[in-house]
């Protein structure tokens, strides 16, 4: 016997795994069909192909989501704080497993104690030290607070890869006099590629995603992300499904196609992330 | 001294300068901030703040019943979707290492509502158990489909419990994935020649080589499940009659719309010492039985 099923078993597997996934995928089905129906068609049958494929809610929900101010806020959002947080990530992970002074090894290891402090824990009072700072209320003032929450699991996500890459390719550069920093940015960042795409995609998805912190410091109306658009929009109108399915769409399009081009990085990024952390 | 651009304190501030600024600022200053808050009686807002020693943290452990309820209902949806999700998604990746024709296909799909935020998806699974379930209940006359999922207490905990597991499956999935690739073929195959049945080498064989990805799937599911708070907020905000908030939402509440800062920031604190301890205890006795090869 093998440790492989036989061919019928597989088959077998294999149409029941199809069912489950086509289960999975429904949701999607009933706000996609639905999105495109006008609100009497939809509250006599949601399970129907629509009679015409209108776009009349995608009009509507586009002028009154602003979605293209929206979606420029989370896309300045998400890249800021990603580049930003990579950069600040790799540079300090670099240094501290090149020159593990005590003073490094305290921080990493209170970087590490800080992984468990959960974002409940602190939102209040970052309110109260953004406001002193004077940057609450600003797109600056959500990427800083991204950057600092996501530091401490990204730098240790490089900390480990660092360790791996061999310190005798930096020192024959240092001898031929080059600078530390020239060092670092074109020689070691480039090795670490592989933690870089994780890095990136997972904090790429978080930021895109995150709602909490956004709703506390972001409370103008023109510095609306995609999730705070969402939110207002289904508390101004409820009960407006035409309207909302057609907003959700929209909303749910970029993290989707975002995901199906990169589907292979992410899901090898998400198993080493977690292995990682 | 040498104070160049190249100086060991110039590299110093250079490579671990923004992070250790960033880090001050935004985790370690609140923290402390929020340990020295949780034992006033401030408002949030108000110039007057009272020092009131330990008495934030009584008043939470002795009288305030909607705090104890939220953590209980915290407690028994993580306990609910950590068993649901990590059975779903173990049985889905131990079916996905087979040689299905289908199988990357079929990853993505059940990864993807994982790539969707935990607002949006509320949304619209509200929207299916609204509208949607009417729908199928015409149809079907399926007595599950004529509830009022988000209507009462016992269907609303259900309600999320379906929308969590959904969503968190995939992510459990591509880690038990990864873990049961890495199972050495030649042992599996030692224990069918030595007449093993395919139940046994599972509990025997597969289950103690994947421990550790068993740990981390727990470790992901244990955390991201007590922090709940966009999935409550956008499916059933907390009702009905509060039957549904949870923890987060509690504290965001008693901080915003009660103006109890103080009382807010104690709670915060139970919260990460709660979440801290039993996280802590998860990974110690998951890791004791991980095998070192």
């Amino acid at each position: 016997m093998s440790t492989f099923l036989n061919r019928y078993k597989l088959h077998f597997v294999e149409v029941a795994v199809i069912l489950l996934a086509l289960l999975f995928l429904i949701p999607f089905y009933f706000v996609l069909v639905n999105s495109f129906k006008s609100m009497p068609e939809l509250l006599k049958n949601t399970a129907s192909i629509p009679e015409i494929w209108r776009l009349a809610n995608y009009q509507r929900a586009w002028d009154i989501l602003n979605l293209p101010l929206a979606i420029t806020n989370s896309l300045i959002i998400t890249i800021v704080s990603t580049v930003g947080l990579t950069t600040i990530a790799s540079m300090c992970a670099y240094r501290m497993v090149r020159k593990p002074s005590k003073f490094n090894n305290i921080i990493f290891s209170l970087f590490v104690a800080a992984m468990v402090i959960p974002i409940q824990a602190i939102m209040l009072p970052l309110v109260k030290i953004l406001n002193l700072v004077g940057i609450i209320n600003s797109i600056p003032g959500l990427v800083i607070s991204y950057i600092g929450l996501g530091i401490a699991f990204s730098t240790f996500l490089f900390h480990g890869f660092v360790k791996s890459i061999p310190y005798e390719i930096e020192e024959s550069a240092i001898i031929d006099g080059c600078s530390p920093y020239r060092v670092y940015w074109s020689i070691v960042f480039p090795l670490l590629k592989p933690m870089t795409v994780t890095v990136v995609l997972l904090n790429t998805l978080w930021f895109w995603n995150e709602f909490l912190l956004a709703q506390l410091i972001l409370l103008k109306p023109d510095l609306r992300t995609i999730q705070l658009a969402i939110n207002s929009l289904f508390s101004e109108y409820t009960k407006q499904w035409d309207l909302a399915l057609a907003a959700l769409v929209m909303s749910i399009t970029p993290a989707i196609v975002f995901f199906f081009f990169l589907q292979r990085h992410i899901i090898e990024g998400v198993t080493a992330g977690a292995v990682k952390g | 001294m040498h104070v160049g651009k190249d100086s060991k304190w110039m590299q110093q501030l250079v490579f671990i300068g923004p992070a250790v600024l960033i880090f001050s600022l935004v985790i370690i200053a609140p923290f402390l901030l929020g340990l020295y808050y949780s034992m006033t009686d401030w408002n949030g807002v108000s110039p007057n703040v009272n020092w009131v020693w330990f008495d934030n943290f009584k008043k939470i452990f002795m009288e305030d019943t909607d705090f104890a309820s939220s953590f209980w209902f915290t407690t028994k949806i993580t306990v609910t979707i950590v068993i649901l999700t990590n059975l779903l998604g173990f049985f889905i990746a131990y079916m996905l290492v087979q040689k299905l024709k289908t199988r990357n296909m079929l990853r993505s799909i059940f990864f993807m509502p994982n790539v969707l935020g935990g607002l949006l998806l509320g949304f619209i699974w509200q929207f299916i158990f609204v509208r949607g379930f009417t729908t199928l209940g015409a149809y079907s006359d399926f007595f599950l489909f004529k509830l009022a999922w988000l209507g009462t207490e016992a269907t609303a905990f259900w309600g999320l419990v379906i929308v969590s597991v959904w969503q968190g499956t995939g992510y459990v999935m591509v880690i038990y994935i990864a873990g049961l690739s890495n199972v050495p073929e030649d042992l599996k195959e030692a224990a069918y020649v030595d007449g093993a049945k395919r139940r046994q080498v599972l509990r025997h064989v597969i289950l103690p080589m994947i421990m550790s990805s068993i740990t981390v799937c727990l470790f992901w599911t244990i955390n991201h499940t007590y922090k709940m708070y966009d999935l409550n907020y956008s499916l059933t905000n907390g009702g009905p009659f509060r039957s549904t908030e949870s923890v987060s939402m509690n504290i965001f509440i008693e901080a915003f719309a009660n103006n109890r800062y103080g009382l807010g920031t104690a709670k915060a604190f139970i919260f990460f010492v709660a979440v801290a301890l039993i996280t802590v205890v998860q990974v110690y006795l998951t890791k004791r039985r991980e095998i070192r090869m």
